[in-house]
């Protein structure tokens, strides 16, 4: 099996599906001669046409709501937006017209697109190439929001998203990209969207990340092992529609959870996670519901020193998991 | 209306040439009845509390009728904005199925009780499902045009907004769009010249709706939307170049607005003589006496017509307030087409 980066696996997803079924193009800024900005979709639009790759104007409302409208009339559309931070001017045609399609039209009308987009910091992206959104829409019913943080299910996810009836929201961290290999197979496979990957295990602790933090949860345990802390790590490769079985299992083994994200911390999907085990685990609990996230600043600022300040790293996570394992 | 501007394609006068046979135009005029008369069983329904939103078209239907017998209903999309109500008839709406939204019942086709009045929908009669932000149904009406030229169906998608909603980035949006890749879009502009209370003047500096599409490389035409032919012409001419790959066309009709924006508006920023000479250029009736002067209909045939009509609103009426109420337990359907997590038991481990 050939070891592929995760926007190699993207791109690899993305050609076979359009190699598999006709109805499926691609939408957005620099995704056709350019290849993309992060070269995701390069070669495709040779390979495919300049119907299928399309170079849109720079317009994020208007890839949306394009692909909304192919995808009424029998495509299956993949729009990208070039960067998380500049999907707002989409969030009507997302919020109100795409996760809303199937509901108010009694099932009459379904809305099968894909909307990709790089999120994230870490890469001196500042105020604007940083963000990280996915709370917004895993806040939306209609929507699914899937985040894959390895090759394998960035290939496998991304194609069963595209398969997928309904709106997917597919978040790419972009720190990640070309973070390291793996080696995925190049036949079709498909990554359901929903049950959640069991990353690491252990009996201490669990710790629920994704994204580049999923990585830095897994160094951080590495660490800790050292020190006689076992912790296990659950991959939040889906969001929308959560699969609590996985999360409530590993908790009610281990009795402590630590949720892990970059995005700011009120609203942000830890303290949703953190509810549900409240709720539904709260008698196998031996300690607090703990999140370490980003911090509530509008948003990650430029400079190395305060973007370091802004990211959960390993190194807190590791004292994030000894404080917990010591309640 | 001071502020209507002229027409600049052809008026009744010059319609016949347009090949409208005395069946069609009577038919025009059977649809464009219903749709009064079915709006203002509505209004009435609203003001004694038994329909707790409305949202009315009268004045505008001689653009809508014009615009929908232009188009073929059994290949074009219809993307319509709220005030749509006589393109809906046209394209197979029934007074039942209007009551039925209106009373929000299950049977409703556009919603299953789910949708205010005036936000139509039908994968069978191609009519695209809409919300009530406005203008966001141009970029579908781009959407849906592209998949049709991707595989070179011959196909229109017609969509339309009021002159308020041009305003809108969406607009813009589409408008870029469907220009860059000649897609076989329609652009109604139905222009009464009130966004609620918001004047023409106030929302845009150009003296037309029309003079917007020069800037986006799409032809803008503007004509007299109480004119039924006027409209029919500019809208048949718009459809047949989409048709030949020319790409789209933005078609203002110059419309009134008899009625307040929605139930719950009160009309005080109009004069009510305003309002009322409005109704001068009643749609309905010029569109009769057009027809009576051509020997189409006749007062006896308009009798006959508008017993038949008000018979068939009233069963809808009461059809639709009798039927059964929505059942609760199918509050939180057709949120996806599936929605399982089948879980991993999380035992099984990686991958």
């Amino acid at each position: 099996m050939p070891a592929k980066t995760i926007v190699e696996a993207v791109h690899d997803g993305l050609r076979e599906e359009m190699a598999r079924d006709e109805r499926v193009i691609l939408l957005g800024e620099d995704v056709g001669f350019k290849g993309g900005v992060f070269k995701v979709s390069v070669g495709l639009m040779d390979e495919f046409g300049p119907e299928r790759v399309v170079d849109t104007p720079l317009a994020e409302s208007g890839i949306v709501g394009t692909a909304i409208g192919a995808a009424i009339n029998g495509l299956l559309p993949v729009a990208e937006i070039q960067f998380a931070d500049f999907i707002h001017p989409a969030m009507d045609q997302i919020m109100n017209e795409a996760a809303k399609i199937r509901y108010r039209s009694n099932g009459d009308f379904g809305c099968p697109i894909v909307i990709r987009a790089p999120f994230g910091g870490g890469i001196h992206g500042a105020l604007y190439h940083s963000q990280s959104v996915e709370a917004l829409f895993a806040h939306i019913p209609g929507l699914k929001v899937v985040i894959p943080s390895n090759p394998y299910d960035a290939k496998g996810l991304l194609k069963a998203a595209i398969r997928d009836p309904d709106p997917v929201m597919f978040f790419e961290h972009k720190r990640t990209y070309r973070l390291f290999r793996q080696e995925i197979p190049d036949e079709d496979y498909t990554v359901p969207i929903g049950p959640l990957r069991i990353a690491r295990e252990g009996d201490d602790l669990t710790v629920i990340a994704y994204g580049l933090m999923l990585h830095y949860a897994l160094e951080a345990a590495e660490t800790v092992a050292k020190e006689g802390i076992s912790v296990e790590i659950v991959d939040l490769r889906t969001l929308v529609p959560l699969d609590k079985e996985t999360i409530l299992g590993s908790v009610k083994k281990t009795g402590k959870a630590l949720v892990v994200h970059e995005d700011t911390r009120t609203g942000g999907f830890g303290g949703e996670i953190a509810a549900i085990i409240a709720e539904e685990a709260f008698e196998f609990l031996d300690g607090p519901v703990r999140r370490l996230t980003g911090p509530d600043v509008p948003a990650m600022p430029f400079s190395k020193a305060l973007e370091h300040e802004f990211m959960p790293n390993p190194e807190r996570i590791a004292q994030a998991m000894r404080d917990l394992a010591a309640y | 209306m001071a502020s209507t501007a002229p027409p600049t394609v052809g008026t009744g006068s010059d319609a016949d040439d347009l090949g409208l046979s005395p069946d069609v135009l009577r038919q025009m005029y059977e649809e464009m009845l219903l749709t009064r008369l079915l709006d203002e069983r509505m209004l009435q329904l609203n003001r004694i509390g038994k329909a707790p939103f409305v949202i009315s078209c009268q004045g505008q239907e001689a653009a809508q009728i014009g615009a929908a017998f232009a188009l073929d209903k059994d290949k074009d999309w219809f993307l319509p904005y709220y005030r749509d109500l006589a393109i809906c008839i046209h394209a197979g709406m029934t007074a039942r199925d209007i009551m039925l939204n209106l009373f929000a019942k299950p049977d409703d086709p556009n919603s299953g009780g789910r949708q205010m009045p005036g936000h139509y929908g039908s994968r069978k009669l191609r009519i695209v499902t809409g919300s009530s932000p406005v203008a966001t149904q141009l970029l579908h009406a781009t959407g849906v045009a592209y998949a049709a030229k991707l595989r070179r169906e011959d196909s229109v998608a017609y969509t339309s907004v009021g002159e308020g909603g041009t305003s809108t980035g969406d607009f813009h949006e589409a408008l870029n769009f469907a220009a860059i890749h000649k897609l076989p879009v329609l652009f109604f502009v139905e222009n009464n010249q009130y966004a609620i209370s918001v004047p023409m003047e106030k929302q845009m500096a150009v003296e037309r709706v029309a003079d917007r599409a020069r800037g986006y490389g799409l032809p803008g035409v503007t004509v007299d939307g109480t004119d039924v032919f006027a409209t029919f012409r500019a809208v048949r001419e718009a459809a047949d170049r989409a048709r030949r790959g020319d790409g789209p066309t933005l078609v203002e009709a110059m419309v009134q607005r008899f009625q307040p924006h929605s139930g719950d508006d009160d009309d005080k920023y109009r004069s009510r003589e305003e309002v009322a000479a409005l109704r001068e250029r009643d749609p309905l009736v010029l569109f009769r006496q057009a027809l009576e002067e051509r020997g189409v209909l006749d007062a006896a045939r308009v009798a006959e017509l508008t017993g038949r009509i008000r018979a068939e609103i009233d069963a809808a009426t009461d059809y639709g307030e009798a039927a059964r109420e929505m059942d609760p337990a199918t509050l939180e359907a057709h949120v996806f087409a599936k929605y399982e997590v089948r879980s991993t038991k999380y035992e099984q481990g990686t991958k």
